[in-house]
């Protein structure tokens, strides 16, 4: 038998490398799952509800059941993520039993802890968790997380806070470059982030794992905007599944993903795929109903 | 006017390139630049008449697969190859070239005359980091990564064994074809990226036996 290792931080982070350039799209049963394949989708996201019904339902969203998640495995063969919530590690062993590829410790679920994430080093499964700015994203990547994505404001169809999320990250990567060695511990103070991981951001200009957007994104030219500030690929939660064709969308966000920076195309791209997703005006959301203040 | 002989003499510098429609283009990208190599990523036919070489990165098989087809790149990468262009698959790469893939009736190129199982190994949480000998590689083991990934069932005649996991093949070479189920765009090590580069230099110029001794070995099998 060949010696191996199993799990590794290299097999964790290079599985989010291999998702880039893609589109993850929510999914809530193996028919979707099976269009969303078909759309060349590089993962789904398998949950009960997307995010625009879980905002109009209310009460407590939780992992999904397992047999749900089974029949989806079971449907595709590109890699099955799930959600778990904030701090609920024992949802994430759940999934983790299941045989899930990704974890995400989501917002878009009701948090369980109000103090602490889930310790991510402790899984052989990769995480991939939200975040609003900089900080955030190497707090979550202090406790394992292998992929980031900005949170935007799930299940709003309103790309804004996608945008605000990713602007943020981006402007503080840049200021972090342009400043000298015995700034960072007081910047790493500031940002609440690991002074190593601050060190490291400084002098590659990225984050140390894939960052990737989510929350809002509904037409292919939402992707393309996100790609070109940044995104190194794309969630998309209710906008396919929500819009009134969800085939077509599918395949049109995947391919402005790829021809992200090509206007002719993505005009091409872009024509006749009927209604997007409802949306809804952010500022006329109260606090309590953001779901991206979710987690810190 | 342009003299064939003194292009020998005097080659275009070499260029290869990383189809990126999807996966972990920017590493090897990298991973080339640092082999002195210079690299371009490929999403237009137009590009493909540019390389004298292709990586197709790790991504998802069938993502990859739709995107060759829906713009034609497909067929393009195939005229190119029996021009002499020289192609190494990683991963999904390797599950494209494949002649047959089990259990499935995904796009792909179907030029290496192998049969592929995808996510061979088990999902995500199977994945794994191992020591490989290979004997056409110098030097210490080569450290290989395994993100989901395939391996080779079956391999026709043409098809040369570099590396095995397990008794299942992981590193093949099919004349101007070569494939790996790792990924050693995730490491520092440039070898494998480096022996491909051998293969693109000895379609470019005919005299590459005399700086390539590993490669012209394995012509004389």
């Amino acid at each position: 038998m060949t010696d191996t290792q199993k799990s590794t931080w290299q097999t964790k982070v290079g599985l989010a490398e291999m998702l880039k350039g893609g589109v993850i799209m929510d999914v809530t049963n193996a028919e979707q799952a099976k269009i969303a394949e078909e759309a060349g989708a590089v993962a789904v996201m398998a949950l009960e509800r997307v995010p625009s019904d879980i905002r109009r339902d209310g009460g407590v969203a939780r992992m999904s059941d397992p047999q749900m998640i089974r029949d989806i495995m079971a449907t595709v063969t590109i890699p099955v993520m799930a959600k778990a919530r904030i701090g609920h590690f024992a949802e994430a062993q759940i999934l983790e039993a299941l045989g899930v590829d990704f974890v995400d410790e989501s917002e878009v679920l009701t948090p369980a802890d109000d103090l602490y994430h889930i310790d991510k080093h402790a899984f052989k499964v990769p995480f991939v968790c939200g975040c609003r700015d900089l900080g955030e994203a190497l707090r979550r990547i202090g406790e394992g997380a292998a992929m980031i994505r900005t949170k935007g404001e799930a299940g709003s169809g309103n790309i804004v806070e996608a945008v605000r999320h990713m602007r943020t990250v981006m402007s503080e990567i840049r200021k972090l470059q342009g400043m000298g060695k015995e700034e960072m511990m007081t910047e790493a103070k500031n940002l609440g982030a690991p002074y190593d991981l601050v060190c490291w951001v400084a002098e590659h200009g990225k984050l140390p794992v894939p960052n990737f957007s989510a929350g809002g994104i509904a037409t292919p030219a939402d992707a393309s905007l996100m790609r070109q500030l940044g995104a190194e690929a794309v969630f998309v939660g209710s906008g396919i599944f929500k819009s009134t064709d969800p085939a077509k969308r599918a395949k049109a966000i995947v391919d402005a993903t790829t021809y992200y920076d090509k206007p002719e195309m993505l005009a091409e791209i872009s024509v006749g795929l009927g209604d997007a997703m409802p949306g809804l005006d952010i500022r006329k959301m109260d606090e309590s109903e953001m779901m991206a203040n979710r987690g810190w | 006017m342009t003299n064939p002989k003194s292009e020998i003499r005097n080659p275009k510098p070499m260029v290869v390139g990383v189809l990126a429609v999807q996966g972990a283009v920017e590493k090897h990208i990298k991973a080339l630049e640092r082999c002195g190599v210079h690299a371009i990523p490929v999403r237009f036919c137009a590009e493909l008449d540019d390389v004298q070489g292709l990586i197709i990165p790790g991504g998802e098989s069938t993502t990859v697969g739709k995107l060759m087809d829906r713009y034609g790149l497909d067929k393009k990468i195939v005229e190119r190859v029996g021009e002499g262009m020289c192609v190494y698959g990683t991963c999904t790469g390797m599950i494209l070239l494949a002649k047959n893939i089990v259990d499935s009736d995904q796009h792909r190129l179907g030029l290496m005359d192998t049969t592929i199982l995808r996510n061979a190994f088990g999902r995500q949480v199977d994945s794994f980091e191992a020591d490989l000998s290979i004997d056409e590689i110098a030097g210490p083991p080569v450290h290989a990564i395994f993100i989901r990934a395939p391996y080779a069932t079956e391999c026709g005649e043409g098809v040369l064994t570099l590396a095995e996991v397990d008794g299942h093949p992981v590193l093949m070479r099919q004349d101007n074809l070569l494939a790996s189920a790792f990924h050693p765009e995730l490491t520092d090590d440039t070898r494998v990226h480096e022996y491909f580069i051998s293969m693109v230099r000895c379609q470019v110029s005919p005299r590459c036996e005399q700086s390539v001794p590993q490669v012209s070995r394995l012509f004389d099998k």
